[in-house]
């Protein structure tokens, strides 16, 4: 615990004020011009001069590139420049995507449009600049590129066999990153276990599918030399250092605005090299240049994820008591590590969260991450953590049926103890405060085991097998600088928030977290409201600009409420101080016997209104003459906050899935799930419950339907919304929603992320739901998506 | 992706469209799969002939024994129709089936017989029901059954200048049972295998005149020959469904598609002739 005040040193009281907004559904007052199509979206931006991007892309999963003939696509009415990888080599650095902290890793140089080598479908390799996007896709279509097709290395398990193809010689190999976490002696514990399970699970290689696709406008001004970037973004500060390091300018010099972003689930928070080789585009054009990416180039050059085979092994004693974990994990992640976050994060945290909700001594977890010529994955929300949790959740139901337990009662019997914090695992991880027996108490209240067990039996008769699953997980959020900015990233785990009130007694506040469509700014304007002590409407929240917010890290990894709702709830609480201190002077009371209450200043003791914050605005503003000389009147206040005891706030959670399965058509019907999520201090229910619910859609999405498909060539057969199936409302259960909370002590908020634990556990969940059902046919599932033809052949039905 | 640029120009009456149809003239009705097409580039025609507008296309009328459907007839229009519900209920059956609502309120009937997409429910409709196409051009139309114009993989009996004006269909009798199925991965998506099955049950329980027509199989509408000379005559029993399931194999040659192999196709079409027949036994209806 850090020396931050508690709510009782300095007076808050949270559940008194009329104004307490913290743990209150307020609803979102940006919602309107997002429902009512008034929103700014990066395509809405519209600007003098401007020039349209669209670019030629590699039909070859790997090709030399031999020839680009220009001429004809010049020639197209409306075309004005093309540029090549070498054009834009003249004025752009390669980047190289590693972080020092991951011992061993390494990646090639990758320019923003290649200079000699497509290495994956869908690369952006030529770039048209024309005045609309339709001439640029004319003049694309008239680019001649004369390709040397190369053969493609496509299958993870042969990545480092000898004679593969290696992606990039200088590297000497397709090996990216390895990294293997042990503790106590596996091979002992498991040669003397009572029971050993053992399975290999497939996670298939899925996508974000945002709803905006990537958007972004370059612009540079030849006559101030500066670079502003219309991006739709998570992490405006830190691509305002990428666009300045690789186009050899001050950070200074360039500025990252973010309006409305339609959706971002960690796609939008990396280093796409189409978007940088806009920014080096108008580098040199010195004009502002658009590029929208339409949803055939989203599938094949958004990042993809969770493309993992892992094969784990589980040691139980003869009671149910977890001996170990052995796991070895395989993931291919494209021909580059993405920049700068890095592609060995995923494998990375596989090997830190196999495991994590169980008390255990024997640990041996080892990730492999390979090249492939695919679409390069990176970071996709809940990163990692629905791969170890489908992995330790389905080791523990195969154990519950070896053992013949109850499959609660096994989760019950090796989950860390609530009164075991500070604990950590056997990787490594550092919990300060978990509630999984109180979470799962929580919820088999909600879940009505005994009425479904028995509808289960009754349905089997009847030749209808549905099944019910559980998936305990934990969730990393709130992440410290260990997280990147120990292996060199300029990319900040601290934010800051700035808080002014207005002479009208408005109150302004600028964060360095972002808002893709989730709620940030509205718990951004509840938590100033309650610090301050004014109505939520009475808040207005900049976010998105470098230039005009306090420097931050945006929002990801289930930062925004934990780490940018402290910073603005402690920059409110030091501007309220200062309005109490220039309202004391005023009414000539101590600043103590003061409160702020719904936009008036209160005696403390009778709640009586002594004055209204416009009339102390007023005064300020345009009547200082009448204060006393000295009296500080700074009606403006910054704090920034960073965590200091732990490296990340773990979160936990358990969820329940219910679900049926057609053994004659392979189909599963969804028919409730539940979720009991422990994230710290809830600000605002209603949002928090609807992270939960979109979460565990997209994790149910990548169980059942979601799939980047490759063929053995490396082509992508997946290219439309046709082909690509994204969870639709038809099909999605009803999604029970229910908390625990257990705040963190790192903040005086206590909040931690809520965002990724929908994720984290519906795969696993769902899976385990689908292998109770085919339990007693004798089959089971170990690979997602869980299609009909996978269900229907575990089956032996063709 | 932006559509290529192209011409457009909007026919109000037949003597308009066929001064419009000239090289590189494409029809638009619905636009449901013309559009996306021209937006993923995959067809640049250099005219789109607009033929919503006229009025001899249009309308659900019965007359001289047929149930007559204009081929601008929309699927929303299809689904909700009283003449249709009642002298081709499949049709009805089969409406809720076509993708989603902005979709059905859009598309058409002769745009997606046009079209012929394999795993599309119209098509197989019209095959099942045993309906006559009336293919118009200047200066004079003919009739082209179903079965006979469905060709191959998006391919139609269609040839340059013609178009489809409309669709004519059997008036279904008292004995007429009709009911389709599909297997598709989300509501409104297309089939990975879907029946529309047409027969008549007598009073003795025997079936006459089956039609069942399997869709997302094959390079068009499947008409199960071998399946349907199986239950023709037989009592609807386990043992008809049984031989039919049996016969079904030799009927269907399944490409192999993201969904899975033929073998899994094959299999998803005896389940659903299984549920199709198993709908019409009288225990089914007594309970339904």
């Amino acid at each position: 615990m850090n020396d931050m005040p508690t709510p009782a040193s300095i007076g808050l009281s949270r559940e008194d004020l009329p104004n307490s907004y913290i743990g209150r559904s307020v609803p979102r007052p940006n919602l309107p011009k997002l429902v009512q199509g008034r929103a700014t979206y990066t395509d809405d931006v519209v600007l003098p001069r401007m020039l349209h991007a669209a670019f030629l892309r590699s039909p070859h999963a790997h090709a030399r590139i031999a020839a680009i003939r220009t001429e004809a696509a010049l020639a197209v009415p409306g075309v004005v420049r093309v540029f090549t990888g070498a054009d834009l080599a003249k004025v752009c650095d390669p980047w190289v995507a590693v972080l020092d902290h991951l011992k061993g890793m390494k990646s090639a140089p990758q320019h923003p449009l290649p200079l000699e080598r497509a290495t994956w479908q869908g690369e952006a390799v030529v770039a048209v600049l024309a005045d609309t996007r339709a001439a640029a896709e004319d003049g694309v279509a008239a680019l001649e590129v004369d390709w040397d097709p190369l053969p493609a290395q496509t299958d993870m398990e042969t990545a480092l066999d000898a004679g593969t193809v290696v992606i990039h010689p200088e590297l000497g190999d397709n090996l990216v990153f390895t990294r293997t976490a042990t503790k106590g002696d596996v091979d002992a514990a498991f040669a003397a276990a009572h029971k050993v399970v053992e399975a290999t699970f497939v996670t298939g290689r899925h996508t974000g599918v945002t709803l905006e696709p990537r958007s972004i406008i370059a612009d540079y001004n030849r006559a101030d030399g500066t670079l502003t970037v219309h991006q739709a973004t998570q992490a405006p500060h830190m691509m305002q250092t990428v666009y300045a390091k690789h186009l050899r300018m001050e950070e200074g010099q360039v500025r990252v605005i973010c309006k409305d972003v339609g959706g971002s689930f960690g796609i939008k928070v990396h280093v796409y090299p189409d978007e940088v080789a806009v920014a080096a585009v108008a580098r040199i054009l010195g004009r502002p240049v658009k590029f929208i990416a339409d949803r055939f180039e989203s599938f094949a050059s958004d990042i993809h994820a969770r493309d993992h085979r892992i094969k784990a092994r589980m040691a139980v004693e003869a009671d149910g008591t977890i001996i170990g974990f052995d796991v070895d994990d395989l993931t291919g992640i494209g021909p580059y590590s993405v920049y700068p976050r890095t592609s060995a994060m995923e494998g990375n945290q596989v090997v830190n969260l196999v495991g994590g909700p169980y008390d255990f001594a024997h640990y041996r977890c080892t990730t492999r991450v390979v090249l492939q010529n695919k679409a390069p994955t990176c970071q996709y929300r809940a990163v990692g953590h629905p791969i170890a949790t489908a992995v330790t959740e389905g080791l523990m139901e195969m154990a519950a049926r070896e053992l013949g337990m109850d499959p609660i009662e096994l989760r019950r019997r090796n989950m860390i103890r609530d009164d075991a914090y500070p604990f950590t695992s056997p990787p490594g991880m550092r919990f300060e405060g978990l509630s999984h027996h109180a979470s799962l108490d929580k919820l088999l209240e909600m879940v009505p085991v005994a009425r479904i067990r028995a509808d289960q039996e009754a349905q089997r008769k009847r030749g209808v097998y549905r099944g019910l699953g559980f998936a305990a997980f934990i969730e990393l959020t709130n992440p410290s600088p260990f997280m990147y900015g120990i292996g060199g990233a300029r990319i900040s785990a601290q934010d800051g928030c700035t808080v002014r009130m207005d002479p009208d007694g408005s109150v302004v506040a600028s964060s360095g977290v972002t808002e893709q469509g989730q709620g940030t700014e509205a718990i951004l304007a509840q938590i100033v409201a309650h610090g301050v002590g004014v109505p939520v409407e009475r808040v207005k929240i900049i976010t998105g600009d470098t230039l005009n917010t306090p420097y931050g890290g945006g929002t990801w990894a289930c930062r925004g409420a934990g780490i940018g709702g402290e910073a603005a709830l402690q920059s409110a609480l030091a501007l309220k101080a200062q309005i109490l201190e220039v309202a004391g002077a005023m009414l000539q009371a101590a600043p103590e016997s003061l409160d702020i209450v719904m936009g008036h200043i209160t005696d403390r003791a009778t709640g009586a209104e002594r004055m209204s914050l416009h009339e102390l605005g007023r005064i300020v503003y345009f009547r200082g003459d009448t204060l006393p000389r000295d009296l500080p009147r700074e009606l403006v206040q910054t704090r920034h906050f960073i965590t200091k005891e732990y490296p990340f706030a773990f979160t936990n959670g358990i969820q329940a899935c219910w679900a049926e399965v057609d053994t004659d058509t392979g189909m599963v019907k969804l028919l409730e799930h539940w979720v009991v999520e422990d994230c710290g201090r809830v600000v605002n229910p209603l949002l928090v419950d609807e992270q939960v619910r979109g979460g565990v859609v997209q994790g149910l999405g990548g169980a059942l339907y979601e799939h980047c498909v490759y063929d053995e060539r490396g082509n992508l057969l997946t290219t439309t919304m046709a082909d690509y199936l994204v969870p639709m409302s038809a099909e999605m259960p009803d999604i029970h929603v229910g908390h625990v909370e257990t705040p963190t002590k790192e903040s005086l908020l206590g909040a931690k992320g809520a965002g990724e634990a929908g994720t984290a556990g519906a795969p696993g969940a769902l899976m385990n739901a689908i292998n109770d059902a085919l339990a007693p046919l004798g089959a089971h599932v170990l690979e997602q998506p869980f299609t009909p033809a996978r269900i229907l052949a575990a089956l032996g039905r063709f | 992706m932006k559509w290529p640029a192209l011409g457009y120009l909007r026919a109000s009456s037949l003597d308009e469209l066929w001064r419009a149809l000239g090289e590189g003239a494409q029809i638009l009705a619905g636009g449901q799969t013309l559009l996306a097409t021209l937006a993923f580039r995959l067809s640049e025609p250099g005219t789109l002939v607009d033929i919503t507008r006229i009025p001899e296309l249009r309308g659900i009328s019965v007359a001289g024994g047929v149930l007559r459907v204009g081929a601008l007839t929309r699927h929303a229009e299809l689904g909700r129709d009283a003449l249709v519900a009642r002298h081709a209920p499949l049709l009805t059956q089969a409406v809720p089936h076509i993708a989603h609502p902005a979709i059905r309120n859009r598309g058409t009937i002769g745009g997606s017989l046009a079209y012929a997409d394999p795993a599309a429910e119209l098509p197989a409709c019209a095959v099942a029901l045993d309906a006559t196409l009336v293919l118009a051009r200047a200066g004079g139309e003919r009739r082209v059954k179903a079965t006979e114009f469905f060709t191959g993989l998006l391919t139609t009996a269609l040839e340059p200048g013609e178009i489809i004006a409309a669709v004519e269909f059997p008036l279904a009798g008292p004995s007429q049972r009709t009911v389709i199925l599909e297997v598709a991965r989300r509501s409104g998506d297309y089939a990975m295998t879907g029946l529309a099955a047409v027969l008549d049950l007598g009073a003795d329980g025997r079936i006459a005149s089956p039609r069942l027509t399997f869709f997302g199989v094959g390079e068009g509408p499947v008409l199960a020959a071998r399946a349907n000379a199986a239950l023709e005559g037989r009592a609807l029993d386990a043992t008809a469904i049984a031989a039919a399931q049996a016969a079904l194999d030799a009927d269907l040659d399944p490409p192999a598609d993201l969904h899975g192999p033929p073998a899994m196709k094959r299999h998803l079409c005896r389940v659903l002739l299984g549920r199709a027949l198993q709908s019409f036994t009288p225990a089914t209806e007594q309970a339904a």
